[in-house]
């Protein structure tokens, strides 16, 4: 195990970003089209290309192995469409079937190519990230780095230029092509692009981790983002991040376990940007999971703050009341004793709406002062919503209480105020009284 | 039609006389291609592989009116309008708008697809979405200016969605939704717009709204075909129906054409439920 060396490390981070970015670039629009299996098609597709690239060129230069490549993914992208459309098939089978037949094919020409080239089929599913540097010539640029960089920029400019196209082009093919951008070009030339991409990453990471880099990043960014330029710019960042992070992995994650061998770098990029996924999917601020548990449960607790100020209130106001205190375990009985009903109290008492009466009495809980003009304001909504409904739709009264009860947690100031507006009488339905509007405003919890 | 098959030679209809598009390249004259009408239809028969879905179809569209297209589920109302819109290849016949071809009238012409055609988790704004209506004005491969965004926010304003301009596609309502969408066919300034079922799945108040827009549209003289389902409505809504069973059974002002023995000929053994429902509506639309 050696330690980093720049003038090996540095060149194979190098290849690893421009690996990430030039295949995350075109990710987004693969992954926003529902044809994130095409980057994998063509991916595999490309081979048969590359491979009479091979046998007429005789020799591995960059041109005929683009050409190759990219007429082997325009014959596969235009084969998918005809299978598609004639076999009575859908999208995802005729993709299936031209791709593995054309892999097959490729497979077949590589192994008679293989005689006349220095060429191996396991180095073109896996690619050899680790051999890059090796490849140049006196501290030249390596070849794989330089055809990488041509890739990255193509694909630059063909999102900048047509960036109001490819939008349209994707979000809505109908309308582009009524209002003159032609959809079937765009998609054509995108897949001409994600062709020349794969075959420029062949050397790097190869033709099955290459997927991961087209797709992983663009969905992490999709569930992070929620406009177009900013998902690209996010899914970049994401690909530049698990290119650096899993080198760095490679190389010294297995060390830092007491494993004295170096891994495959373009593998640990590939598991690095899926942890970046996994990450994004449990703490997305909008799409999340976490953010989504963290929302219902504040949501929970508070209306279970209300609750039981709510059911206070109704304590304290008991004709002639012997004691304004209730028992701790009644109260929460009546509230239901979960976590967040305790929790709920807890917060209550540390806000000082409530205080806990200590024994000699009882373990007992009571409002103060603070929190009575907080409760009133909540029964008032309760009960103003019960009149409200009692007065414009038919019910009975024992329908009422469920409705506002759930009701009261989510009316707004505006809203209590126009209700109040509407309700004349001081009583509610049964008879109790609807406590006046406070002079501060209780806070209320956000909608959800 | 058939005649045809048991007499080869019992006079032919049109359609049989002339020579299949195949073996002449030349595109014959239409007469009926009038430029003062908004959309004309000459023969339009579309064919999905070889199965066709719409037959003979002629038809010219009233300027400045209101058109409901009405028929059974896989009628080709739809494919009616791509066809027309140059989505979907004609077999053979022919589309003028104001006597252009759609190439050479693209501006002319604005279409609402049916919601459900695209993916709503996309990343845009619904004001990124009415811009795209715009895009046909903007040369390639320069972004919309302050100018188009601006056009964009108006027409959002017309269909009460302004407060809405920022806020991603996927947090609007299925009805919001539809009303960008109107927006975004209002932003493309159209003479002719071509509605895939625009009250599909919308709630009262945005079909209220999109009936008022569609009004607006034709006091100012714009001509608006839309596909429609609810027969209920059509009296109330359209001036013209066109109804169509792969072929048009009957077109013209509703009063006249949207009778009973219209909608069983249409419908034909489809319409049992809706018998009644249909019979109810026409003597509705002839008070």
């Amino acid at each position: 195990m050696t330690g980093w060396q720049w003038s090996i490390d540095g060149w194979i981070v190098l290849t690893g970003v421009l690996s990430a970015c030039s295949c995350a670039l075109l990710g987004n629009y693969l992954v926003l089209r529902r044809m994130s299996l095409m980057g994998d098609a063509i991916s595999h597709a490309v081979l048969p290309g590359l491979a009479v690239a091979f046998l007429v060129a005789d020799s591995r230069a960059p041109l005929p192995m683009f050409l190759g490549a990219v007429a082997a993914g325009a014959l596969t992208t235009v084969l998918t469409e005809a299978v598609a459309r004639f076999g009575k098939v859908e999208h995802g089978a005729a993709m299936g079937v031209i791709f593995s037949i054309l892999f097959a094919v490729g497979l077949i020409l590589i192994r008679r190519a293989a005689d006349h080239v220095d060429l191996d089929p396991g180095c073109v599913l896996y690619g050899n990230i680790a051999q890059v540097p090796f490849d140049a010539i006196d501290g030249s640029v390596p070849p794989a780095v330089r055809n990488l960089l041509v890739v990255l920029a193509l694909n630059a400019l063909f999102v900048a230029l047509f960036y109001k196209e490819l939008k349209i082009s994707t979000f809505d093919p109908n309308l582009a092509t009524t209002v003159g951008i032609p959809a079937s070009l765009m998609h054509y030339a995108l897949m001409i692009l994600v062709s020349l991409t794969t075959v420029a990453n062949f050397e790097s990471v190869g033709s099955i981790l290459v997927i991961a880099m087209l797709i992983v990043p663009a969905v992490a960014a999709h569930l992070l983002t929620d406009g177009l330029a900013r998902m690209i710019l996010v899914s970049l960042l994401l690909a530049v991040a698990s290119a650096v992070a899993g080198h760095v992995a490679a190389t010294f994650g297995p060390g830092w376990i007491g494993v004295p061998y170096v891994t495959n770098t373009s593998a640990m990029i590939a598991v690095v940007s899926g942890a970046l996924l996994v990450a994004a999917i449990l703490f997305s601020p909008r799409h999340g999971v976490i953010s989504a548990a963290w929302h219902r449960a504040a949501l929970s607790i508070s209306i279970a703050r209300e609750d039981i100020l709510g059911l206070l209130h109704r304590w304290h106001e008991r004709p002639a009341a012997a004691t304004r205190t209730l028992a701790r375990r009644d109260l929460l009985a009546a509230v239901g004793d979960t976590w967040i009903s305790r929790w709920a109290l807890r917060r209550l008492i540390r806000a000082a709406d409530v205080e806990l009466v200590p024994p000699p009495i009882d373990a007992g809980v009571r409002l103060t002062a603070r929190g009575l003009a907080k409760a009133a304001g909540l029964v008032r909504a309760h009960r103003l919503w019960e009149t409200y409904l009692a007065r414009h739709f038919p019910l009975p009264l024992d329908h009422l209480h469920h409705s506002a009860e759930r009701v009261e947690h989510y009316l707004t100031p505006q809203l209590r105020a126009a209700l109040s507006d509407d309700v004349t009488t001081r009583v509610d339905p049964s008879g109790k009284e609807i406590p006046p509007e406070a002079a501060d405003t209780v806070s209320h919890p956000p909608a959800p | 039609m058939n005649h045809r098959a048991v007499d080869s030679n019992a006079p032919r209809d049109r359609a049989a006389d002339r020579p299949s598009i195949a073996t002449t390249p030349v595109p014959r004259a239409a007469p009926d291609h009038s430029e003062a009408c908004p959309l004309s239809i000459h023969d339009m028969t579309v064919a999905y592989h070889r199965r066709p879905v719409l037959w003979d179809v002629d038809y010219a569209a009233p300027e400045g009116q209101l058109v409901g297209i009405v028929g059974p589920n896989g009628a080709g109302k739809s494919t009616l309008l791509k066809a027309c819109l140059g989505l979907i290849p004609l077999a053979s016949g022919s589309v003028r708008f104001y006597g252009k071809t759609y190439q050479q009238a693209r501006r002319l012409v604005g279409y609402v697809p049916q919601r459900e055609s695209v993916d709503w988790d996309f990343p845009a704004s619904a004001l990124d979405v009415v811009t795209m209506g715009r895009y046909g004005r903007i040369p390639w491969c320069l972004p919309p200016g302050r100018k188009q965004k601006q056009a964009a926010l108006r027409c959002l304003e017309q269909v009460g969605m302004a407060d809405f301009a920022r806020r991603q596609i996927s947090k609007l309502s299925g009805g919001q939704q539809q009303r960008v969408f109107l927006a975004r066919a209002l932003a493309q300034e159209a003479q002719v717009y071509l509605m895939d079922e625009p009250f599909s799945g919308v709630d009262a108040a945005t079909e209220a709204a999109i009936v008022t827009l569609l009004r607006e549209l034709r006091a100012r003289g714009r001509t608006v075909l839309v596909v429609h389902h609810d027969l209920q409505t059509v009296p109330e809504y359209f001036d013209h129906v066109v109804l169509l069973n792969m072929r048009i059974v009957a077109a013209g002002p509703t009063a006249t054409v949207f009778t009973r023995e219209n909608l069983q000929k249409t419908y034909g053994g489809r319409l049992t439920l809706l018998d009644q429902a249909a019979d109810a509506v026409a003597r509705a639309g002839r008070t």
